[in-house]
């Protein structure tokens, strides 16, 4: 257990290396071939040669390899690394806010999201993966079956706006209407979008819609793993041991059938919060993925760089701490 | 040892006189998608207590089928058991309702399996799938069941056994692992020991050892052994009588020395012809010719005609003989017995 | 049954010229498999309902990519305010949108770049990802480490938000763009599939022979190794057409992607969401038409998969 840990986290430092420099070599080209990206938060204005200046070299584009096509930026990347880890620095806005006060701001609704999410699909995917797995060809699998295709085929952002509307608004209002219904109901969980009144009620639905996506795969894999399992050597000795149908299948089988399941939903955390991106632009969720998308559309770039920086930060420690994971559930995985 | 073993609930007519196990007319069947499979075909044999019958055959014979359901672990569906009894001390298990049959597995009849590794549980040490049974069938706490395992594990020999009981399965040998199975299959005392190809997954030297440790405890406990093999060696050193199988049937019926010294049935003797011999050096190795048939698709009258030397025209249109009476201890399904035995 | 026949070639004298021959046949015989494996694929394919109509929805969509005017003699950038919203008609069976725009002949125009991204991106990841896959795959050792660790990098990056960085940076959001944002963060994961394909490939017996015969690396990758892994990229590929239209449409959701005056069915949504209560076709067409191509390419890849697939015959 000791080596593996040793060894996976000399793995991590280079991963973390290698994906900040992607992330500060994608932009670097960008404004490269593109020109400074302060620009653009004038639109089609000119803004003054002094003031342009002065908010690029305080955004940091001011390094002169940014005009250079193609130039790493070895420099600049050596800045970026050192602010980051040493001064817990992600740059900051136009108003000289820090990126970093701006995301604590807006973390404890994404956050609150992220959980109904991952519950949401955790609880609701592993019962039917279960229950289609053990039934194989029964409705329960044919649904899943189909379902999962369905979902994977609709855009998060198209189930999203659907539920909106659909459920939100239309259905929404049918709730208001009635008296006897409790308003935490009513305009809370049934709202179009994030409501500060009733700040968790009004983040189940937006919460659901991130979670569909993997509850369809969840489901599947599920299935797909408890159907390869049931079949295994050991589960007919775990039968022929005398146990009860409880034992072989809620011990023997569901142990060794979730440990995929659970690897992959802790990898999809990273993926819940990319998508979190969409959910809270639809659901107007003052969160962190409603932070980018405003400050992508208004061109703020430095912010965008900043915060999508610390998310992949956390994606990769909540992938290293899955992998831990999966090596304290898997003992064939601990003494490679 | 006896003092922990809790007195059973005694089954519904079980007789003590009776034998530990008794297997009539079995019939198996599994229903895929390309037809029935009819895997098992009115196979009948019987144990005695401390005998060790083999049950021999190709792979795709019924043998391994007819072990699973012994012991009532068939994958259902496919497979259905469709006729016959399975008598332990007189009482049909097949009757039994499955809360009853369930505490007949492990308890009185227990199995070992072929491929120790799959076998075992990956993801549980060694120490946790044995102490399960002491827990789940004798009630015993985590700390006494613990004991227990530690103490088989020292029973099969396993070196260093109070370490090795927080193991890993991936982390013993080949023939370790093979000593847990047979570890786990005793921890209840049963009276009848399925062995299905028990040491077919290892090496030469390891078999031996695994061979005689089993021979060992069978004797200590003087407990019915039915060994399931296609290792004609294995059969001769270890079995008292020996039913030979064939496209889910039982074709000869004998106790060893009289099959090795005149075999009844062409089948047995093509296979012990197969076997090369130290004091044949030199000698071409004949081989049964052909292929066992598919079991979706018999040929007509006996299974084996079309691989058959002696086979004639009643051997492709009448169905195969029942067990013929050869001696008063032997039984053969052959029209052409005779010839067979005396052809030598 | 070849046995007989390269032997009857060799008896029958013709002239051996160093080791041509012994390589051609199982070379040939080779060929041949695959090429009853392709037309077995290609007969269950055709028996298959959904691998059909998802093909022919595709076929629609792709012809609405490419020849917009047959299916539209309308100028979707022809708009009057006073049309706004009107509900579909004959004349105009997907009615107008909010700025008095014949929807239809919108929707037929926006199928061109969700389709051209997707195809110039997957076009991209199938060449880039699968040449590294092979020599990752074919030479092991520090090529594979290499070209692993880089993958592991490009797959720690979401791709949503590896796309809204350098989309947001590079201002220009066009198809270019959105191509090359897309071709960039995906191409490990079919590099990924290529290796593995290799690795297990590079194994089989037939491979050793032709190495004991003395082929080139170059004639072992491409001749003998590559056609093993080409069902599993084609079935990859076609899913990934599905992920890359609904990625430029999130995109563009985002406001990110393309916009207006461009046409794109991601475009028609983003535009018209709050108009769904009033008005749910302005939603429900572009909607459909999105759903459709990316289902269709999923549902396609998932029967290529079991057709190609012989444990799944």
């Amino acid at each position: 257990m000791g080596r593996y840990v040793i060894r996976r986290l000399l793995q991590f430092i280079p991963t973390v290396l290698g994906t900040m420099f992607l992330l500060h070599y994608m932009t670097s080209l960008a404004i490269q071939f593109s020109g400074n990206p302060v620009r653009a938060l004038f639109g089609d204005r000119t803004p003054p040669p002094a003031l342009l200046e002065a908010i690029t070299e305080r955004l940091g584009y001011g390094d002169p390899c940014l005009s250079q096509k193609g130039n790493w930026c070895i420099g600049l990347f050596g800045d970026r690394l050192q602010s980051v880890f040493f001064h817990f620095d992600f740059g900051i806005n136009l108003r000289q806010r820090e990126v970093t006060d701006l995301v604590a701001d807006a973390l404890p609704f994404t956050l609150k999201l992220l959980v109904i999410a991952i519950l949401f699909e955790a609880v609701v995917g592993i019962a039917a993966g279960v229950l289609a797995g053990l039934r194989g060809g029964s409705f329960t699998d044919y649904l899943v079956k189909i379902s999962t295709v369905f979902i994977i085929s609709v855009p998060i952002f198209v189930l999203g706006v659907v539920v909106r509307e659909f459920v939100g608004v239309k259905f929404g209002n049918v709730l208001r209407g009635q008296d006897w219904i409790p308003d935490v109901i009513s305009t809370g969980m049934f709202s179009p979008g994030f409501k500060p009144d009733y700040p968790f009620a009004s983040l189940i639905i937006p919460g659901m819609v991130l979670g569909a996506v993997s509850l369809a795969t969840t489901a599947r894999l599920t299935r797909t793993s408890i159907m390869e399992n049931i079949r295994a050597d050991y589960v007919r000795t775990a039968k022929a041991k005398g146990l009860t149908n409880k034992r072989v299948i809620g011990v023997h089988t569901l142990r060794n059938s979730l440990i995929p399941v659970i690897t992959f939903l802790g990898v999809d955390i990273g993926a819940a919060m990319a998508g979190a991106v969409v959910t809270e632009t639809i659901f107007n969720v003052p969160g962190i993925g409603r932070l980018v998308t405003m400050s992508a559309r208004t061109g703020e770039s430095s912010v965008v760089v900043g915060v999508v920086t610390m998310l992949v930060l956390v994606v990769l420690v909540a992938n290293l701490l899955v992998d831990l994971l999966y090596a304290v559930l898997d003992p064939r995985i601990r003494y490679e | 040892m006896t003092d922990v073993n809790v007195k059973l609930d005694a089954l519904p007519g079980l007789d003590p006189n009776a034998l530990p196990l008794e297997v009539k007319n079995l019939q198996v069947e599994f229903r895929t998608r390309n037809g029935i499979a009819h895997a098992v075909n009115g196979v009948s044999f019987d144990l005695r207590a401390g005998e060790t019958r083999a049950i021999l055959g190709e792979s795709g014979c019924g043998k391994s089928v007819t072990a699973q359901a012994i012991m009532g672990i068939l994958d259902t569906p496919p497979g259905f058991v469709t006729g016959g009894e399975i008598l332990y001390r007189g009482v049909d298990l097949l009757k039994l309702p499955e809360s009853e049959r369930r505490k007949v597995r492990a308890n009185r009849i227990a199995m070992i399996f072929q491929d120790a590794l799959s076998a075992l549980n990956p993801v549980f040490t060694v120490g946790f799938q044995l102490a399960e049974l002491f827990r789940k069938h004798r009630g015993m706490s985590r700390q006494d069941a613990k004991a227990r395992a530690i103490e088989l594990l020292d029973l099969v020999k396993i070196p260093a056994a109070r370490q090795r009981v927080n193991d890993y399965p991936h982390q013993f040998s080949g023939g370790m692992r093979q000593r847990v199975m047979i570890a786990m299959a005793l921890a209840l005392d049963p009276e009848v020991l399925i062995a299905d190809e028990p040491t077919t997954a290892l090496d030469v030297t390891v078999q031996a050892q695994i061979m005689a440790l089993l021979a060992e405890l069978q004797q200590e406990r003087n407990m019915g052994l039915v060994l399931i093999t296609h290792d004609m060696g294995v059969v001769a050193d270890v079995a008292d009588r020996i039913s030979v199988m064939y496209a889910g049937r039982v074709i000869e019926e004998a106790g060893v020395d009289d099959i090795y010294a005149s075999p009844a049935h062409p089948y047995t003797k093509g296979l012990l012809e197969s076997i090369p011999r130290l004091d044949l050096k030199g000698q071409e190795l004949s081989a049964i010719k052909g292929l066992p048939p598919a079991l979706t698709n018999l040929p007509s009258g006996c299974a084996f005609n079309p691989r058959c030397r002696y086979a004639q025209d009643v051997c492709r249109k009448d169905p195969a003989p029942s067990l013929l009476q050869v001696s008063p201890s032997r039984t053969a399904a052959c029209h052409f017995w005779k010839e067979v035995k005396g052809d030598e | 049954m070849s046995d007989l026949t390269s032997a009857g070639a060799a008896v029958g004298g013709a002239p051996v010229t160093g080791d041509g021959p012994p390589i051609g046949a199982p070379g040939g015989e080779g060929k041949e498999r695959s090429a009853s494996l392709w037309a077995d694929a290609r007969r269950q394919l055709v028996r298959d309902p959904v691998f059909m109509i998802s093909f022919f929805y595709i076929l629609v969509v792709s012809s609405m990519a490419a020849f917009p005017k047959l299916w539209t003699s309308q100028d979707p950038r022809d708009c009057t305010t006073d049309r706004s919203r009107i509900a579909p008609s004959g004349e105009h069976p997907f009615g107008f949108d909010i700025l008095g725009c014949d929807y239809y002949s919108h929707a037929i125009y926006g199928a061109r770049p969700s389709m051209v991204i997707a195809v110039m991106a997957t076009g991209g990841i199938v060449v880039f990802g699968g040449v590294l896959g092979l020599l990752a795959g074919y030479y092991g050792g520090w090529v594979d480490s290499i070209i692993s660790r880089v993958m592991d990098i490009f797959f720690s990056l979401p791709f949503l938000l590896g796309a809204i960085v350098f989309l947001t940076v590079i201002k220009r959001q066009n198809i270019w763009t959105i191509a090359a944002v897309l071709f960039l963060l995906a191409w490990p994961t079919i590099a990924r599939i290529i290796r593995g394909s290799v690795i297990s490939s590079k194994d089989l017996d037939y491979v050793h022979a032709a190495k004991a015969v003395g082929a080139s690396n170059g004639r072992l990758m491409f001749r003998h190794i590559l056609p093993n892994a080409i069902a599993p990229m084609l079935v990859y590929a076609t899913i990934v057409l599905g992920s890359f239209v609904a990625a430029e449409a999130t995109l563009t959701f985002l406001g990110v992607g393309l916009a207006p005056p461009a046409q794109s069915w991601g475009i028609m949504i983003s535009v018209h969401q709050v108009y769904f209560l009033e008005d749910p076709w302005l939603l429900l067409f572009p909607c459909g038409l999105l759903v459709g191509t990316v289902l269709s390419f999923i549902l396609m890849g998932d029967a290529l998969r079991d057709a190609l697939d012989p444990k799944f015959r």
